[in-house]
């Protein structure tokens, strides 16, 4: 029995794993005592709890728990590295790196220092999305202090090439940022191997509740930090505030999950996307936007030509899916990603996003290509631009006369 | 099942099952991205959209004045920073027994060209007034005053201190997170009286970690600590956690609803426990000033705070030695050294904050135990002399 709408929008947010909300609850309920309260056994419970699942996000990705401090969310720890490392090194150089494609909350932080008197660079993408390296490496100067480089991108799940970018800035003595919010659970993360300073990550894509994150601060060398958040001068300064132990009990959870279950997951739900793709390029003028070689196997992100955005997503409303990245839905602007493959903005606004994740089944999918047919062929019926299209008219030629 | 009384209410406080409630939903079947458009998203929205009108409710105000954080200590950091990041520097008064997160980023902010004084209280732990309208007599562009001491339970009259800081035009924030469900708290009203931001938390009562609000007047102009997509109409960014903020209004609820029954009950607790502490020779700090009805501070000159309360614990009482957030931190408390009381007698503090499910048997074991408790450390320090 299909439960409608199909959800298909893992990227936006996961669902919170039952295993997961099974191990929250008793540090919501029972075991409710504030972990920095030393004094009696409801916080020494919490606290371990909440070193407990420090463990897990460490093991997630090869780090030593030390180097994991708890923040709010992705959002937050972004913030807290770029502006931490850009203020603490700006004796340095006041220049940073980062790419068009990142997520808002890299951009939109970029651009507060800015503000500040930082000066940044924000790097072209290649039509398949991934950076040159080349392009890279020439954008970089004697006094950049900081380059940001997601692993994933959340809109098109591609994956940039993080490790040759780290090797690339420990060579200059460059801090190197990653925004592993949409990696984690995904692709292996070592950072015993890889050369990167600083990482977010997100408990809520990845199967853990909202509200939760953590922050990669390496230890050797040693990566320093201006706090952002002042006050009792938890996780070691680094981060003040009433741990939420629940919360950080899920994110371990969800952690230990991922790192049990990954392999085989990402087998089974890469199945399922080239079915969905598969079952999709069959259709006439569809794009796929970015690389499909470098990327997830849960992303799929198509445009498809001659039908209008807005009246595809209404079509479709049986799928809950993405249209733009899910943080800047409340706008109708093109997604600055696409635009950025080179998508023009009839394109960019005909796409949608399709993420799957760990409870999605083949006949959801099977549902959605049926589904796609069916309305797609409506639309591009009641479209005149495919009618001219079909008639062999070139559109780019074509005078539109305003009313 | 070893199950210690929970005395520690000003730490944490224990989940409300209303509260639970409410939120288990949005940790299973409802887990949609408030910003997506799906439907999903769209019943995330409605959620958040009706805790936000719970919350307003609570405390008088307007919807549009609450801005959803991840914490208190989050919520006091926004308003100062974020009101200092569009202003000049100048001058910037906080009270000397604010809660760390506070007077942490006001002392960052005095690094940053900010001049800062720390308002004087009396033995008491009042904000003395001669010297507050001194301090506002210099034309402070940023004022905190915590409407309640987390570690005494004093109270301000933040009304009458927000009035007294009109003149100099500053925004006035006060940080009500231990006030709420305790006191009335009444934005509408303190706003009216000069007060342009106020912070509350869920934790505090009954409600989840992990969710917090400023109250904040529209016309002060505020830099957002966390940047990246807008949410909070630009003023907090990040994907919002929904189970949390419906947690959070449901808890509002409540401790409004059952305000006047906790009003009535804590300072009965509250009297018989200070009865007994007077009679075993404590002493009480702030006793005669007006406070929180549930807590109590109190020391014995030459016993020592952590080990009392340590013992305390293994008697299956839990309490705490100075305030939670700095219980690392082997420091006397700021605020008792505000107060001008010596550090002999400071380091021996114990703070016992009651709440509605803690009983007058509860009290009275407690006192057993204490009495048990001093004189065995009593005697241990006579014997090692």
């Amino acid at each position: 029995m299909l439960k409608l709408p199909i959800y298909l929008d893992y990227s936006a947010t996961t669902p919170v794993d039952p295993r997961v909300a099974e191990k929250m609850i008793p540090y919501l309920v029972e075991n409710f005592g504030n972990p920095a309260s030393r004094s009696h056994s409801f916080g020494w419970k919490a606290e371990a709890a909440v070193e407990e699942a420090r463990e897990e996000v460490a093991k997630l990705v090869n780090a030593d728990s030390k180097e994991i401090v708890w923040t709010s969310g992705a959002t937050e720890s972004n913030n807290l590295a770029i502006k931490g490392a850009a203020h603490f090194y700006s004796g340095k150089g006041k220049h940073l790196v980062t790419v068009k494609t990142e997520h808002k909350a890299v951009l939109d932080t970029c651009r507060e220092l800015e503000r500040q008197g930082f000066e940044v660079t924000y790097l072209d993408v290649q039509e398949n999305g991934l950076i040159d390296l080349e392009a890279f490496k020439a954008a970089l100067r004697p006094d950049t202090i900081l380059a940001s480089v997601m692993f994933v991108n959340n809109e098109i799940g591609v994956i940039q090439p993080v490790a040759e970018i780290g090797e690339i800035c420990r060579e200059k003595g460059i801090i190197f940022h990653v925004d592993a919010a949409q990696a984690t659970g995904k692709v292996d993360i070592d950072l015993g191997a890889l050369k990167v300073d600083l990482m977010s990550f997100s408990a809520h894509k990845t199967y853990g509740p909202k509200g939760i994150g953590a922050l990669y601060i390496r230890r050797k060398p040693r990566v320093r930090l201006e706090a952002q958040m002042h006050g009792g001068g938890h996780e070691r300064g680094f981060r003040s505030g009433t741990l939420p132990t629940h919360q950080i009990v899920g994110m371990g959870e969800a952690f230990r999950i991922a790192r049990e279950e990954m392999a085989e997951e990402n087998l089974r739900i890469g199945k399922l996307r080239d079915k969905l793709l598969k079952g999709l390029t069959d259709i006439e003028q569809v794009y796929i936007n970015g690389d499909m070689e470098h990327r997830v196997p849960h992303n799929l992100n198509i445009s498809f030509a001659y039908v209008e955005g807005e009246s595809m997503l209404m079509a479709i409303k049986d799928l809950a899916v993405s249209s733009g990245s899910a943080c800047t839905s409340a706008s109708l602007e093109p997604s600055y990603v696409l635009r950025a493959l080179g998508r023009d903005d009839e394109l960019a606004h005909s796409s949608i996003r399709f993420t799957l994740g760990r409870f999605t089944t083949e006949e959801e999918i099977d549902y959605a290509i049926k589904l796609l047919h069916e309305k797609i062929g409506k639309l591009r019926e009641l479209s005149p631009l495919w009618e001219m299209v079909q008639e062999g008219v070139d559109l780019s030629t074509v005078q539109w006369a305003a009313h | 099942m070893f199950a210690p009384v929970y005395f520690d209410h000003n730490a944490t406080t224990p989940l409300r099952p209303q509260v639970l409630d409410a939120m288990l939903p949005w940790l299973s079947e409802q887990f949609g991205n408030a910003s997506s458009r799906h439907e999903y998203g769209r019943a995330a929205r409605r959620a958040i959209d009706e805790a936000r009108g719970q919350v307003a409710a609570a405390v008088g105000a307007h919807p549009t004045e609450v801005v959803f954080t991840s914490g208190g200590s989050e919520a006091n950091n926004l308003f100062l920073k974020g009101a200092a990041a569009c202003l000049k520097p100048g001058l910037l008064a906080v009270g000397a027994i604010e809660h760390p997160c506070v007077i942490k980023p006001a002392e960052q902010l005095a690094r940053r060209g900010w001049m800062l004084e720390k308002l004087a209280v009396d033995g008491e732990g009042r904000i003395e007034p001669a010297n507050f309208e001194a301090v506002m007599a210099r034309k402070p562009k940023l004022v905190s005053v915590m409407t309640a001491n987390n570690e005494t339970g004093v109270l301000q009259d933040i009304d009458v201190l927000a009035g007294l800081a009109k003149p100099s035009n500053a925004w006035f924030h006060t940080d009500a997170v231990q006030a709420l469900g305790k006191e009335a708290v009444d934005f509408r009203r303190w706003n009216a009286a000069g007060v342009h931001g106020m912070t509350i938390s869920a934790h505090k009562i009954g409600g989840p970690k992990g969710a917090a609000a400023l109250l904040l007047d529209k016309r002060v102009e505020l830099e957002p600590l966390i940047a990246g997509g807008g949410h909070e109409r630009g003023l907090r960014s990040g994907t919002e956690n929904v189970a949390a903020i419906v947690g959070f209004g449901r808890a509002c609820e409540l401790a409004v609803q059952e305000l006047a029954d906790y009003r009535m009950q804590l300072p009965a607790l509250r009297e018989r426990l200070e009865r007994g502490l007077v009679e075993m020779g404590a002493t009480l700090f702030s006793s005669e000033t007006s406070r929180l009805p549930n807590t109590v501070y109190f020391a014995w000159p030459d016993l020592d705070g952590e080990t009392l309360v340590g013992q305390l614990d293994r008697a299956g009482f839990a309490v705490a030695s100075g305030a939670a957030c700095s219980s690392a931190n082997p420091e006397p408390s700021h605020v008792l050294q505000a107060m001008g009381v010596p550090s002999q007698l400071a380091r021996g503090a114990v703070r016992v904050s009651l709440g509605m499910a803690n009983t007058v048997e509860q009290i009275d074991e407690f006192l057993s135990t204490l009495r048990r408790t001093v004189s065995k450390l009593q005697h241990m320090i006579a014997m090692a002399v």
